[in-house]
């Protein structure tokens, strides 16, 4: 049987609530301005670019580049992932960049590299939270 | 805004005032707010001013603003509770430079008190609540302490200009050699690259010997106009330049990770306001929460040139006898780090400026840099102080 996941999970508010509901669904949604265009994250009812409040959601691609990462291997009492794991900086293909772990690669320098590809793979960690975690492309 | 007026108040305040908690270290006899009183208490008798004296107190931590008047027992006219993590002092300085100037206050305390190790009277508060941006966009995947996050910078700093854990080990090395001549530094012993390198590791490139030490302690400044510093019994350190900047809150904000652009922009502040330039400066103060951080600094501060904060740090340039004297009493690697370190950047500078330093004393210094970071390089303030306006 699994063990109970422990970890910190997210308490949705207002303004993060469809990116939290669309992660259920295994949707990526983020918001663009449609007064300057700038796509966005983590949510908010402004755009961070102009402060403008006409602003939208849409669905990424799920597609980026690692952008930057730390590998963890001790100083947390629980844990998303078996330490030693990779936190991770993903740059979505639409320009925002989102803080997620890197899965499906050996937790080691050697194997983990900035701006290689990289592609969202859901994770279900409880019936109610789904967590957005990325693996090489 | 066109342009600031803070150039016109260029060596217009003085510390007058600047002291440590009797101790720092392990204390787990003091709360937080012991050490926020007994700092002042030492401030002010090294200043020769009283409680009346004071009519503003900036301070920050967990309270809020009136705590710290109320358990010093002062009433002050301008309060300021600016938190912006481990710089906020050095923020705190330029706000007092501010109030002074427009006429606020003449005789300012700032104070920090905090039981970072033994969490005495810190109280509660959670700024990474499940409800929080960090809460809910950092806190599920893991990034627990510190140095979780410092390292995404590293990271990419090594990345994108090829630095190496060699390097920035450095940086721990150099900061121990000034350690081993401050008798209150927590860790003394010598220690080598090979000795960094090989630590465990917390959180890669971080490993345990780039990471400060966690400690008790408490710092306070006495800030004063040039004409009320006259008559006071210390030589003033002008306040030259100042300058504070945020460019993020969230390190998965942050704009770009190989360069520190809250650094940048309070560092050009700062070097704008005091009409000094690096080239100028005996001793450079800067935050080393973590080795890579001082490296940034560096870089941002224009010690060096972007990428070049690597190889600056080789051959011992900022240990003692180096070109540039750096963290002279062993920095938050090896002399205390209590949480939000950028108090004691201060102080130190002061003592230097003002000849205390014995063994560590840089000879003639005349001119310091202190430069804080805040979060998780999410803020920066930056002073400029010197023996001379």
């Amino acid at each position: 049987m699994a063990e109970e996941y422990k970890a910190p999970l997210p308490n949705p508010t207002p303004d993060s609530k469809p990116f939290w509901e669309g992660a259920r669904r295994h949707e990526l949604r983020l918001q663009r301005c449609r007064t300057c265009s700038e796509a966005y994250f983590y949510p908010r009812n402004v755009c961070p670019g102009c402060l403008s409040t006409d602003v939208e959601w849409f669905t990424a691609s799920g597609r980026g580049t690692l952008h930057t990462f730390s590998i963890v291997h001790r100083g947390l009492k629980v844990t998303p992932l078996p330490m030693p794991y990779v936190l991770a900086v993903v740059e979505l293909e639409e320009g925002p960049r989102m803080m997620t772990n890197l899965v499906g690669v050996p937790a080691d320098p050697e194997h983990v590299r900035c701006d290689m590809p990289v592609v969202l793979e859901w994770a279900d960690v409880t019936p109610e939270a789904t967590l957005p975690r990325f693996r090489p492309a | 805004m066109a342009r600031d007026r803070l150039h016109e108040m260029r060596g217009r305040v003085a510390i007058v005032g600047a002291a440590e908690s009797d101790e720092v270290g392990r204390l787990p006899g003091k709360s937080a707010l012991m050490l926020h009183a007994e700092a002042a208490h030492n401030a002010l008798a090294d200043a020769g001013l009283g409680a009346k004296d004071v009519d503003a107190v900036l301070s920050t931590g967990r309270q809020t603003a009136n705590d710290v008047p109320e358990y010093l027992g002062i009433r002050p006219r301008y309060l300021d509770n600016t938190q912006m993590g481990g710089c906020s002092f050095i923020a705190h300085l330029q706000h007092a430079l501010c109030i002074v100037e427009a006429g606020v206050a003449e005789v300012v305390l700032i104070t920090h008190g905090e039981s970072g190790a033994s969490r005495v009277g810190m109280g509660g508060g959670d700024r990474f609540a499940p409800d929080t941006p960090p809460g809910q966009f950092e806190m599920p995947f893991g990034i627990g302490g510190p140095p979780t996050r410092y390292a995404l910078a590293q990271a990419r700093h090594m990345h994108e200009y090829g630095t190496t854990r060699e390097q920035v080990a450095e940086v721990a090395v150099s900061t121990r050699k000034w350690a081993q001549r401050n008798p209150r530094a927590l860790m003394r012993d010598p220690i080598t690259v090979d000795d960094v390198l090989s630590s465990r590791a917390i959180a890669w490139p971080i490993h345990l010997l780039d990471c400060c030490v966690v400690t008790d302690g408490g710092g306070a400044l006495v800030v004063t106009s040039a004409d009320r510093a006259k008559d006071l019994r210390r030589k003033p350190v002008w306040v030259l330049g100042t300058g504070e900047a945020t460019c993020h809150s969230i390190i998965s904000q942050m704009p770009r990770f190989h360069v520190w652009d809250a650094a940048v922009m309070a560092g050009e502040r700062a070097w704008a306001m005091s009409g000094a330039k690096p080239s100028d400066v005996d001793l450079a103060m800067l935050y080393d929460a973590f080795t890579i951080v001082p490296i940034l600094a560096l870089e941002a501060l224009g010690f060096c040139k972007p990428g070049e904060g690597g190889a600056f740090v080789a051959n011992g340039r900022t240990a003692p006898g180096g070109a540039l004297p750096m963290n002279t009493n062993g920095g938050g690697l090896s002399y205390t780090h209590t949480g939000m370190y950028g108090m004691f950047l201060l102080v130190e500078a002061v003592r230097q400026l003002r000849g205390e330093c014995g063994e560590r004393q840089v000879a003639g210094a005349k001119t310091a840099v202190c430069h804080g970071t805040g979060g998780i390089l999410s803020a920066s303030a930056t002073a400029i102080l010197s023996t001379e306006r």
